[in-house]
């Protein structure tokens, strides 16, 4: 690790001409600098992505763990007694902030996409639902469950858990998946940009041939080209971080955030994380080209 | 400073050198002749470390090359400058820039006090190309750039393989002529030249050591060139 910073350290500090050396035109600097451009693009929409699974999944997390429904399933007669004292069941309950019985006018718009609005709901035996608000602290499921065998037999609590855990694991997948794609382009960057640098030094083997004759140290030679590499891909990283920024700035989003699709963006200080590509693709850069240079430094001896 | 004991170098064509033991003395000046393609850049190779003998031992300055890593063998060259027929340069940098380099190679960021890059460029003749790039240079231009280039960093030896080789007879003794003066300052000079009107002109000028490589091996030339 103390080799590595020393490394990083001579490549600001030190005879900062030494990349001077090096000829500044080639097919490989342009190479590197698109090459870094593109993934440094694409990792900002991995890294929206990543960030936009991990919003999502914290928004379905909370709001359907805050949330449940109470089904009651009754004959017309006695669906009236039943509500009632389920919401006093329900408002006596620790735990619970509000319970309200959702009014036959919002069942028959949750049911207008499946039946069409002219369903006649009044004419159905449609079981009736209850909504429950969750304070902080939450309720004892277990205990309201025989509370309601009790005293409302036809009663059904949903506190969400089927459908919650397959969106957040889905969410979660999602954010993974995101930054397996982040590791995967630097790893994709990395084998570029080793690629450029031994054809580089291929290109310039007169280059090394002077360095040596005159007495260079293999890593002066090395740094000479690390630092065209890493302040190409830096420069490189950097454009395509500033476009993959513009690009999700201007993307289309909703205020609520309800699929991946329209939340898909950054908030606040999430904008920072940007920060991190073209200092992480220039770190990349210096590692690659560093391994690259000493193999071939080698090979040459 | 040099010093070959039994020293052989074979490539995969085969042998090049054979059982060369020599000393070279501090501020001497010699000359290597032979035929083309006898071994005498081979032999100067082998004076900076670029090659190393397959049996036989070569001590740089008091160093065994055989135990030295490829920096270590870095770090002696910047005692030696070289010179060769087809001197390279960087070309896209100045001839100012190309002839400092070894300064900026060796982390010194000014001539030592007793050297001035305009005098130097002066003594070489080309005060008024410190802008120009090599590719603009005519062939003695070019070997007058790489000779300042090998004396910057006031080196103890200079090995000039055939330097001559690609100019006019006038710039050749312009260039032997720099040559000797800085053996006169005390540095030890290895020239390598198959152009015997050349070495007898030197011998005219400074008390010059010839060695002659025939068959692969090395001996002291008589007198009679």
């Amino acid at each position: 690790m103390i080799f590595f910073y020393k490394k990083i350290g001579g490549l600001i500090s030190g005879d900062l001409q030494r990349d001077r050396v090096v000829p500044p035109t080639g097919y490989t600097a342009s190479l590197t600098t698109f090459t870094s451009a593109a993934m440094a693009f694409m990792a900002v929409f991995a890294i929206a992505l990543s960030i936009a699974a991990s919003r999502l999944s914290d928004h379905w997390s909370a709001a359907l763990a805050r949330s449940s429904t109470l089904r009651i399933s009754a004959p017309a007669p006695q669906m009236e007694r039943q509500l009632n004292l389920a919401i006093a069941i329900l408002n006596s309950t620790p735990g619970i902030k509000s319970a309200q019985v959702i009014s036959l006018e919002e069942q028959r718009t949750l049911l207008e996409p499946w039946f069409g609005p002219d369903v006649p709901i009044e004419n159905l035996p449609m079981p009736r639902l209850i909504n429950i608000d969750e304070n902080s602290s939450g309720y004892d499921g277990q205990s309201l469950r025989l509370r309601l065998i009790a005293d409302v037999p036809g009663a059904i609590l949903d506190d969400h858990t089927k459908w919650r855990r397959p969106l957040v694991t889905a969410a979660q997948r999602l954010w993974v998946l995101g930054l397996f794609s982040i590791v995967l382009m630097a790893a994709t960057s990395a084998a570029m940009i080793t690629l450029a640098a031994r054809a580089a030094m291929s290109a310039n083997s007169q280059v090394i041939s002077v360095l040596r004759l005159i007495g260079a140290q293999d890593n002066y030679i090395a740094a000479a080209f690390v630092r065209r590499f890493t302040f190409r891909t830096f420069t490189g990283a950097s454009l395509g971080s500033a476009f993959g920024a513009a690009s999700v700035y201007f993307f289309p989003s909703q205020k609520v955030h309800l699929s991946i699709f329209t939340g898909l963006g950054f908030q606040g200080a999430e904008w920072l994380w940007l920060l991190l590509v073209p200092p992480l693709m220039g770190i990349v850069a210096f590692i690659a080209t560093q391994r690259s240079a000493s193999r071939v430094l080698r090979g040459l001896s | 400073m040099i010093e070959f004991e039994n020293a052989s170098y074979s490539y995969t064509g085969g042998e090049l050198l054979s059982d060369v033991s020599l000393s070279v003395s501090s501020g001497a000046f010699y000359f290597i002749t032979g035929p083309s393609g006898s071994g005498k850049t081979t032999f100067l190779k082998m004076c900076y470390g670029a090659l190393i003998p397959n049996s036989g031992g070569i001590r740089l300055f008091d160093y065994d090359v055989r135990q030295m890593s490829r920096d270590e063998i870095a770090l002696a060259r910047r005692k030696i400058g070289v010179i060769h027929q087809d001197c390279q340069f960087l070309d896209h940098m100045s001839v100012t820039d190309n002839i400092t380099l070894p300064l900026a190679v060796s982390g010194q960021d000014r001539l030592s006090d007793n050297m001035n890059l305009k005098e130097l460029l002066s003594w070489v003749g080309l005060k008024g190309r410190a802008d120009a790039l090599p590719p603009e240079l005519s062939g003695g231009e070019r070997q007058r750039a790489a000779l300042a280039r090998a004396v910057i960093m006031s080196p103890d030896i200079i090995l000039a393989d055939e330097p001559t080789g690609n100019i006019d007879w006038e710039m050749s003794q312009r260039l032997l002529q720099l040559l000797v003066e800085l053996n006169k300052m005390g540095k030890t000079v290895l020239l390598a030249s198959h152009d015997l009107s050349l070495i007898r002109l030197a011998k005219s000028q400074v008390q010059a050591r010839v060695l002659r490589i025939a068959n692969k091996r090395i001996q002291l030339a008589g007198s009679n060139l």
